[in-house]
């Protein structure tokens, strides 16, 4: 995981060689109006496509406004204070050590047991690269080369597969879809492309930390995943360390499309900054994710585990298009200290026989606020289609905040949906209980929560959930007594 | 082992136990008995540090160390252990999982090393046949859906694991038939041993049939009014709780 991010350190430096360094100047003034999309597009030497289809984004989005429906609570963003361009920080205007990074941060690190140098890293100080991760990505690559594998950034794709892009880019997400899509594809910095060929099952669990240029992709993050026929692949994003970012504001989109017999797992472990004690300078995280199961009996899995982020709003859904397409939405929501979160799916039945399960589960310590808001869809056309949704909330402490909209649309009579839906709270009986066996009361929160949530982490990849777990201990931790 | 010098405690305004003094020696088994609402629970949560309940007055010792001032997980760290009245459910979390957690931290606490999941399950196979359990309750979730009896026998079961050198037993034969609480006696009974001391707090003379105390107290009115020996109790079942207290009240 972390040392990975080293890894795209020593990647980056390779880059310095090649086409990235001659982006010379390093942010553009704040400010966004369609000279400054040219220009992020210029800069990024874009086909004439892309320009369009960034400016055409751009022109949909003056005429929207900012959501204003989710349960979150912030101040009015100006957007014209914003840099829409900002080149790799140079070493001179990073942190020089981590006396200047949050101490909460860093006895974060210390108890996720990360080195020195990693911590370094995350806390975007200039770092020397860890050698010993290297060969790791280079044999990556290669085996993913020999199974026509495409990973890269998005970028890279724009020149190297425009006739991907061109096809799939905005298939999913439209960039008239939502205020934030459209701002993000009339701006988007950086981000992943990946393609699986035919009949192709992917050798490895992809991870951004084995990508180039993984760090720095900045605030308005894309990316694309086109599995085709029969193919399967399990992308991993995100980190279990805590990321610090100068940029507030990071407006993500994720289009994931599964083409005939196709199957994309996407799991995702979310750990920005949440600010400090009183939740100053944490991220907020308005991400759009949405996967198309295009062809019939195409699968498409999201699993998150959300602790960071001051601010997270975020609905990870699947259109279920094709007949037999299968949807699933496994989700462990952590909000403490000042954090919020409005967070769930939308399963959007269209095929017949679609079939799609949601499984949420928040937990909310300190003055945190969770909303689960959820849309199952069944239309007229989904014969047979079948949901099932089970959303639990966890309260630790009386000053904390759980809500849940599910939102039910049903246009088939042989629609078949169950939902279920629990409120607990850790109780104090519970607490001691397991004391008067010798846990400690933050043990004791741990175990009951990683219970809690062991429907989800049975999902993730094998490490991937082991270090959920034990983020999810460090995350709660203090929030009992 | 343990020593109680006039304890007075407290819920909310109420003064539930007023100057409570007993003295547990290495190995003794004792019943507290009394009506309901003289307040044997509050005796058990406070000797295992519940919160809810303000000691005003008195001390208690335990191995020569201030019990009171130690937390709850350090209480039992050191070898005290509650069988609760109604053990709570833990939903999610495995049993066994539970279990390895509360050993693993009290060896740890003793300067003993942690058990790895293969010692771990041998030991806790070896306990089930003491216990003549099945292991079917290891694989569910601490206490969740379990019925009574299962509750019961599942808190003799982690005493049989925890090795404490006191056990509170509070009002274990609460809400058993016969074949349960005979289960749970004989658990309790497999137990006993010089070096470990029970406290069993009951309403009923019935369970002492089972678990033969050495020394029987009768707890009224947040004070013990009369000890004794196993024959105590007979005359408590015969007599009823009025007879000693009326008596107490006479003198």
């Amino acid at each position: 995981m972390t040392s990975t991010q080293a890894v795209d350190d020593i990647v980056r430096s390779e880059y310095e060689h090649g086409f990235v360094t001659e982006i010379e100047s390093d942010t553009f003034p704040p400010g966004l109006d369609e000279g400054v999309v040219r220009a992020i597009s210029a800069r990024k030497r874009e086909p004439e496509f892309m320009t369009e289809w960034r400016l055409k984004a751009y022109r949909h989005w003056l005429t929207m406004a900012p959501p204003h429906w989710a349960a979150v609570d912030y101040p009015p963003i100006d957007f014209n204070a914003i840099s829409y361009f900002s080149a790799p920080k140079r070493p001179e205007d990073a942190p020089k050590s981590l006396d200047e990074i949050d101490p909460a941060l860093l006895e974060t690190y210390e108890k996720l047991g990360i080195p020195i140098e990693e911590q370094k890293a995350l806390a975007g100080i200039a770092v020397d690269a860890v050698f010993d991760s290297v060969s790791v990505a280079t044999t990556f690559r290669a085996a993913l080369a020999e199974a026509g594998v495409v990973f890269c950034s998005i970028s890279e794709a724009v020149h190297e597969h425009p006739e991907l892009v061109k096809a799939y880019l905005g298939s999913v997400v439209p960039h008239t879809d939502n205020f934030y899509a459209a701002l993000n594809s009339a701006v988007f910095s950086d981000g992943t492309f990946v393609y699986v060929p035919k009949g192709v099952r992917c050798p490895m669990e992809l991870s951004t930390y084995f990508r180039i240029n993984a760090r720095n992709t900045g605030q308005f993050e894309r990316t694309l995943i086109v599995a085709d026929e029969g193919s399967y692949v399990s992308y991993l994003e995100g980190c279990t360390a805590p990321q610090r970012d100068e940029n507030q504001l990071h407006a993500a989109v994720v289009e994931l499309i599964a083409l005939k017999d196709a199957e994309i797992k996407y799991s995702t472990v979310q750990n920005w900054y949440p600010g400090d004690a009183e939740g100053r300078g944490g991220i907020y995280n308005f991400v759009t994710k949405r996967g198309d199961c295009r062809g019939a009996r195409s699968k498409i899995s999201w699993t998150q585990v959300e602790t960071g982020s001051a601010i997270t709003w975020k609905y990870p859904s699947c259109i279920l298009r094709g007949d037999d397409s299968v949807g699933e939405f496994y989700s462990v929501a952590v909000t403490k200290g000042r954090q919020q979160a409005d967070t769930g799916t939308k399963m959007i039945h269209l095929g017949r026989n679609t079939r799609s399960t949601i499984v949420s589960k928040g937990i909310s310590a300190g003055e945190g606020q969770q909303t689960y808001r959820g849309l199952v869809r069944i239309s007229q056309r989904a014969a047979g289609a079948r949901n099932h949704t089970q959303c639990d909330s966890l309260l630790i402490g009386d000053r904390c905040a759980a809500n849940t909209f599910p939102y039910i649309e049903v246009r088939h009579p042989s629609a078949n949906l169950e939902h279920e839906a629990t409120t607990s709270k850790i109780s104090e009986d519970q607490l001691f209980y397991c004391r008067s066996r010798g846990l400690t009361a933050e043990d004791a929160v741990s175990m009951i929560v990683n219970g809690f949530c062991k429907e989800v982490f049975n999902e993730l990849p094998m490490e991937f959930a082991v270090e959920a777990q034990k983020l999810l201990s460090i995350s709660l931790e203090g929030a009992v007594g | 082992m343990l020593s109680v010098k006039g304890l007075r405690a407290n819920v909310g305004e109420n003064e539930i136990l007023k100057g409570l003094d007993l003295e547990v020696g290495p190995g003794e088994v004792h019943a507290i008995m009394g009506p309901n609402g003289s307040g044997k629970s509050t005796l058990a949560h406070v000797l295992s540090g519940r919160e809810g309940y303000e000691v005003t007055a008195g001390s208690v010792t335990f191995e020569g160390q201030d019990l009171l001032a130690l937390e709850p997980e350090e209480r039992a760290q050191r070898g005290l252990f509650l069988a609760f009245q109604y053990p709570v459910e833990l939903p999610g979390v495995n049993n066994t999982y539970f279990l390895k957690a509360a050993l693993n931290s009290v060896r740890k606490s003793r300067g003993e090393d942690e058990l790895d999941a293969v010692s771990f399950l041998r030991l806790i196979k070896e306990k089930l046949k003491i216990l003549h359990l099945d292991d079917s309750l290891l694989k569910r979730s601490v206490n969740a859906g379990f019925s009574g009896g299962e509750k019961k026998r599942n808190e003799i079961f982690q005493m049989a694991l925890l090795e404490p050198k006191l056990a509170i037993l509070d009002e274990t034969d609460s809400g058993l038939d016969i074949d349960a609480l005979r289960v749970v006696a004989d658990g309790v009974n497999a137990l006993r041993s010089p070096e470990r001391s029970m406290i069993v707090v009951t309403h009923y003379q019935r369970l002492l049939d089972y678990i033969e105390p050495d020394h029987v107290h009768v707890l009224a009115k947040g004070r013990i009014i009369r000890s004794g020996g196993k024959e105590l109790a007979l005359e408590l079942e015969e007599k009823g709780y009025g007879w000693v207290v009326e008596e107490e009240r006479a003198a």
